[in-house]
């Protein structure tokens, strides 16, 4: 039996078929940072002061741009996702709301497309 | 009373803040201002597959006071995030809600925040 009443079915409130997906994804996405941000951090604090050749050098390495292309994913997927929740916490007003949700999910893949390119363009270098 | 009228629950105005709290909404204002801090890093990286140039335009940017100011926020805003997010992922795996618990993780979020802050500041300073 199902209580939800036709008119919230049709509006799509209520599962969206994806279950724990949403959640589990933040925390995987969290659990991945904790490592590749630290690695992130503590390269940027060798860094500091290197010339640009140096520096285009370390991050166009391989196994440098591997760790900055995941960490680049990572980063944008779990700030979408946090994101997104905040908006829906606090943004009530539909229109607003969805304007805000696809503007935040646009910029994510815009930004994260921009870096991984980036990191690209020193790997091929 | 219409719905945009109702009183917010929970009665913010009559609430005494506590550790518990406070550190619950830092976490998220903290997540929003890292999420608009990853331009600083996307510009510091295109900047530095643009070339040379480009990059010392950024390397200038980020050593002037307002990005000096703006890095410190940034690694201040990521070390409480980090530190508190590790604890969050300890009661997600269902670890540490006894009270005292709560309040003993909570105080060694905010240090380990504030120690790791302040190391990366003086390693960073240091080399500069």
């Amino acid at each position: 039996m199902n209580l939800r009443t036709p008119l919230s079915r049709v509006r799509h409130l209520g599962s969206a078929k994806d279950g724990t997906h949403h959640w589990w994804a933040q925390r995987m996405t969290a659990l991945a940072l904790i490592p590749l941000s630290i690695w992130f951090i503590a390269s940027v604090l060798s860094m500091i002061g290197e010339s640009h050749q140096n520096f285009a050098l370390w991050a166009g390495g391989p196994f440098t741009a591997s760790l900055l292309i995941l960490l680049i994913l990572a980063t944008f997927y779990h700030a979408w996702l946090g994101l997104q929740v905040v908006i829906e916490d606090y943004v009530h007003a539909t229109g607003v709301k969805f304007a805000l949700l696809l503007l935040v999910k646009a910029a994510c893949i815009l930004l994260a497309t921009i870096g991984v390119i980036s990191v690209l363009v020193l790997l091929f270098q | 009373m219409s719905a945009d009228h109702r009183p917010l629950s929970p009665h913010l105005q009559v609430y005494k803040p506590q550790l518990t709290s406070v550190m619950s909404i830092l976490h998220r204002i903290t997540g929003v201002a890292l999420a608009v801090g990853t331009l600083l890093l996307i510009y510091w990286l295109a900047a530095a597959a643009g070339g040379p140039e480009r990059y010392a335009a950024a390397q200038g940017f980020m050593a002037s006071p307002i990005g000096l100011l703006l890095l410190f926020g940034w690694t201040l805003a990521f070390f409480y995030h980090l530190s508190n997010g590790i604890r969050h992922l300890f009661w997600d795996a269902g670890y540490g809600f006894e009270l005292p618990t709560v309040y003993k993780s909570g105080w060694a979020a905010l240090i380990a925040a504030a120690v790791l802050t302040i190391l990366s500041w003086a390693i960073g300073l240091a080399v500069m």
